[in-house]
């Protein structure tokens, strides 16, 4: 699914990376534990977080994760900004939940990672 | 003779530069042109050391090198030690105050997120002189 779909369906506005919203990813992860984040995450994924801080982008910067979803409208400082563009990331903010957003994302054909590997 | 060798010091509660010790590692990997899968597991496990290391430890080191066979993680810090590896090891125990799970950390997850990804995993620990954690990754 692309960023640009995901962006869409979740009403989400985008704070960083908006020349990259025709990329792709091929899951998604919902955790605010970025140690689980760690454990499972492979591949394309997208994280959906309500936790805003800097390890949310040093996390995603260590899986290769290029997109990050902030749920419940949480707003990214502008160093977290700074720190995701320097890694080249797409950031955004969605009003729902993290419950919701997940439902929406799934309910319209973007899966989980699956079990572990 | 290892291509790299480098010594990082870690210190204890400093949240502010925790990561940059495995960004930079993983920078100089993927400049060396390290396989991004085995790059993924490399990095895991530094972040997962580092952040225990500026969380649990009083403070350590984290000596990154590069040979022909490999890539070389061995960690050390000076204490308190881990009094019950068997229960540290496993999944989902934790000892990490609430301040620092609000930060999101404390799943209990790092050291079997380590153990999983490297391919080589040892560690050690003493109550009162320190934990030492080896961990050695293959490079086709
Ligand atoms: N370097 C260390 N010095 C002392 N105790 C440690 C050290 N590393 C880990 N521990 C102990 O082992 C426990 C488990 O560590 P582990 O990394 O698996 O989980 P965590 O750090 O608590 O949470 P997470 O890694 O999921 O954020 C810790 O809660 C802590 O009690
Ligand atoms: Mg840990």
């Amino acid at each position: 699914m692309t960023i640009r779909k995901i962006a869409e369906l979740l009403e989400a506005k985008v704070i960083l990376g908006e020349d990259k919203l025709d990329m792709e990813v091929d899951m998604a992860f919902s955790s605010d534990m970025m140690s689980d984040v760690l454990a499972y995450v492979h591949g394309r994924t997208l994280l959906l977080t309500g936790l805003v801080n800097e390890h949310v982008i040093r996390t995603a910067e260590m899986v290769d994760m290029e997109c990050i979803v902030f749920v419940r409208d949480k707003q990214p400082t502008q160093e977290i900004i700074d720190m995701a563009r320097e890694n080249d990331m797409v950031l955004m903010t969605t009003w729902h939940t993290l419950y919701c957003t997940s439902g929406i994302l799934y309910s319209n054909g973007l899966t989980g990672v699956g079990r572990r590997k | 003779m290892p291509l790299i060798a480098e010594v990082f010091e870690v210190k204890k509660d400093d949240f502010v530069s925790a990561g940059e010790v495995s960004a930079k590692i993983k920078r100089t990997l993927k400049k060396l042109g390290v396989d991004s899968a085995v790059l993924r597991r490399i990095s895991v496990c530094s972040y997962e050391v580092e952040l225990n290391l500026v969380i649990h430890s009083l403070g350590g080191t984290i000596d990154f090198s590069v040979d022909q066979d490999g890539v070389t993680l061995l960690v050390k810090d000076c204490g308190p030690g881990i009094p019950d590896l068997n229960l540290a090891m496993r999944e989902g125990w934790s000892t990490a105050p609430e301040s620092v799970r609000t930060m999101g950390f404390g799943a209990g997850m790092g050291l079997p997120n380590m153990k999983r990804n490297a391919d080589e995993f040892d560690i050690q620990s003493t109550v009162g002189v320190g934990t030492e954690i080896l961990m050695k990754f293959h490079l086709k």
